[in-house]
């Protein structure tokens, strides 16, 4: 409308079909496109620099805090738990991607996890050798330098080698899953977890470190250990910080530091994600694909962009996990059952809620370690814990929202949290919105509650004006 | 003048069954064109040929004189066709500003990086989406529900939702697949007005199915009559309503008549 002088039969005085606009609310033109609308809201570059980078800046702070701090007071056992968590959180993080915003029900992630882990094994392993980085007994390989020294950057280089790896594994395996949907689609992903299984089964035996100075990195590529695990790689994931290796010199184990390092990158992505534009085209395709595919929204690419992402991290979580103590990477370990394990965390947490799966992968981390002595009963448990959940709460614990969208949240803990730092740190659960914006949805929100307690649901709501 | 909407001689056969043969249609900018015939006729079938959903056999779609019959329906959605369901398909779990912020979101041009890094132009685009997703849904009425979850509107409401994503995607031509099937006389009305004003608001050429035929001779200019798959009468609604084999495909044949031998 250039101006208002056509008014067509059922509109209302402001320019809203439904008439008065009793909320005060300012009305902009629904008929102005997008693309003229963006440049009113540029934010500044320096101050949105800042904000794209500080909650990664937050979590490297609370991963070291949790390794210099909560670590020593937690003690080795709690904190080996503190880690196992972690890279649980990363790896049933990154399935949520795919089976949660997606909703492309994949059963053969722990084989990507496989990729990654014998893709980043492959580099710390000979690579530590070919950099001539021996134990001072020459039976294995060495944890080189302190923390962040030579050592820790191969490991971290391993690990974005292992998440590119994995990607393409999730390329492959998502391209032609495409026209697949449901049941077929997870008998794919299921065959995908168990060749790569069966592949590595194939390779050799290790090469022990005397000899594989001189190995090119193909024929290094053959040798990862087949059936019987990729014996020797070195442990840079471990809880205990600042161990001193036979030569006195500071090793760097800080795995606590990684891992919770890639879990705040994951889910800062995954947050972002989710409240992105590109994320709700994951989420449309999952409520329904007809209509997301009609909307515009390529539900090919939005589902391959899902397998590559996800893959990607489950790479990484595989290589936190291929270099953590008391881990021997191993065919049988990464099989089925390990995907079963991820599938459970994110149903039971809620397919899509980020907070609600690393709850879950939180508690069904600890719960087999606590109760030790009924660990046989752990997959009846499981499974019995899976199918009440779907008797009771089909949508997983949180279903699809986060935790601070629940009500009790908002009715319990907010309001106190409120009496002890204000407004500080409340996620609103709205992105970045500038002011403007945010208080007009929160006045048609608040307006919605308001018509919603007055009157019975929608027709005192709706301000019909004709 | 180019047709907002052109579609000519256009068939599709599933197996043995002719299910829509040599269907024409021009549909002038801002014109409100409807789409009518008993149940089982094919008109939801047109949609989906129109939309890509299903690829016809012969014939070719042009939407401004853009080609675009054997593209995927992301791409035709994209070059301004957007549509309702007859049977509502909304993004159910979502909230209601998140269905209309995810059709608008298609016009974005931040791919995932820019996503992921929160660059200066996602952040503006991502207000822009929300600004403009709350002013369609102020339009449509539900601009209060924007938080509830979409299916957990009322059946009217679900109908304007399904409007208002379609309009977020910037179409040039609207398809409306019975706009107000099952609503009552008060909601009819009130979703008549809104169809009415939509094509001058929005600068958008609309086709409409409906079975409602008080409603479609009243606001349509042109209306096709289809049943078994074939164009049985095009025209302007007063012509269509006296027309005899419309009245046969709706009423059957009077014996008298047929006796007479016709």
């Amino acid at each position: 409308m250039t101006d208002g002088e056509k008014k067509p039969a059922g509109q209302g005085p402001r320019g809203t079909l439904a008439g008065g606009n009793p909320r005060g609310v300012t009305v902009g033109d629904p008929t102005r496109p997008l693309a003229a609308r963006v440049g009113a809201f540029r934010p500044n570059p320096l101050v949105a620099g800042v904000r794209s980078l500080y909650p990664i800046v937050i979590g490297l702070v609370i991963a070291l805090l949790l390794q210099t701090l909560v670590a020593p007071m937690l003690g080795p056992f709690y904190a080996k738990l503190l880690l196992d968590i972690g890279i649980a959180i990363v790896l049933a993080g990154s399935l949520n991607i795919v089976n949660g915003f997606a909703g492309q029900f994949s059963i053969g992630h722990a084989g990507f996890m496989m990729v990654g882990g014998y893709a980043s094994a492959l580099v710390t392993y000979y690579g530590s050798i070919k950099l001539g980085w021996l134990a001072p007994n020459a039976y294995g390989v060495d944890v080189h330098g302190g923390f962040l020294g030579s050592g820790d950057m191969l490991f971290l280089f391993s690990c974005v080698f292992a998440g590119v790896v994995a990607a393409l594994a999730g390329l492959v395996v998502g391209l032609p899953s495409l026209r697949l949907r449901g049941d077929y689609l997870a008998i794919v992903t299921l065959g995908f977890g168990e060749i790569v299984r069966v592949l590595v089964q194939q390779t050799s035996d290790v090469i022990e470190p005397a000899k594989a100075a001189g190995a090119s990195w193909l024929t290094a590529a053959k040798h990862l250990g087949g059936p019987l695990g990729f014996t020797g790689t070195p442990t840079y994931v471990s809880p205990t910080p600042w161990l001193e290796n036979a030569a006195g010199e500071q090793t760097g184990h800080a795995g606590i530091f990684f891992a919770y390092a890639i879990v705040s990158v994951l889910l800062v992505a995954c947050y972002r994600l989710k409240s992105s534009s590109k994320g709700r085209e994951l989420l449309a395709v999952r409520e329904n694909e007809i209509a997301a595919e009609a909307m515009g929204i390529n539900t090919a690419r939005a589902k391959v962009v899902a397998f590559v992402t996800a893959a990607f991290f489950a790479g990484v979580g595989g290589a936190l996990f291929a270099h953590e103590i008391g881990v021997t990477l191993n065919p049988k370990e990464l099989g089925f059952q390990k995907s079963i394990d991820l599938v459970i965390m994110v149903v039971l947490g809620g397919m899509g809620s980020i907070t609600g799966v690393v709850l879950a992968a939180a508690i069904l981390t600890l719960l087999p370690e606590l109760f030790r002595e009924f660990a046989e009963y752990r997959m009846p448990v499981y499974a019995l814990a899976l199918i009440i959940v779907m008797i009771v709460r089909p949508q997983g614990l949180f279903g699809i929202k986060e935790l601070w969208d629940l009500g009790f949240w908002r009715r319990y803990v907010i309001p106190v949290w409120r009496k002890i730092a204000g407004g500080w740190l409340i996620p609103k659960g709205e992105g970045d919105l500038p002011a403007a914006i945010a208080k007009r949805l929160s006045t048609e929100r608040a307006g919605g509650e308001l018509a919603k307690a007055k009157d019975s649901p929608s027709q005192g709501a709706r301000r019909n004006g004709s | 003048m180019t047709a907002a909407l052109e579609a000519r001689a256009i068939s599709i056969a599933f197996g043995g069954l002719r299910a829509v043969d040599q269907f024409s249609l021009s549909v002038p900018p801002r014109a409100l064109h409807g789409l009518i015939g008993p149940n089982g006729a094919g008109k939801t079938t047109v949609f989906n040929l129109l939309t890509g959903v299903y690829k016809p056999d012969t014939g070719d779609i042009r939407v401004h004189g853009q080609r675009l019959d054997g593209k995927k329906p992301s791409a035709i959605a994209k070059a301004g066709l957007a549509r309702t369901f007859q049977n509502i398909r909304l993004f159910g779990e979502l909230s209601v500003l998140d269905n209309v912020r995810t059709a608008a979101g298609v016009r974005a041009r931040s791919g995932l990086w820019r996503s992921l890094v929160r660059t200066p132009l996602y952040l503006a685009e991502e207000s822009a989406i929300v600004e403009r997703s709350l002013d369609l849904l102020e339009v449509l009425g539900i601009a209060h529900r924007a938080g509830e979850q979409a299916k957990s509107l009322p059946y009217g409401d679900q109908r304007r939702l399904e409007i208002a994503r379609a309009l977020a995607t910037e179409p040039k031509v609207l398809l409306l697949d019975e706009p107000v099937a099952g609503m009552n006389t008060q909601e009819k009305h009130e979703m008549r007005g809104l169809i009415e004003s939509l094509r001058e608001r929005f600068d958008v050429a609309i086709l409409l199915i409906e079975h409602d035929m008080g409603l479609v001779m009243d606001i349509c200019d042109h209306i096709t009559v289809l049943d078994h798959g074939c164009t049985i009468a095009s025209g302007l609604p007063d012509a269509i309503q006296r027309d005899p084999r419309v009245i046969e495909a709706y009423l059957g044949v009077p014996e008298e008549a047929s006796e007479g031998g016709s």
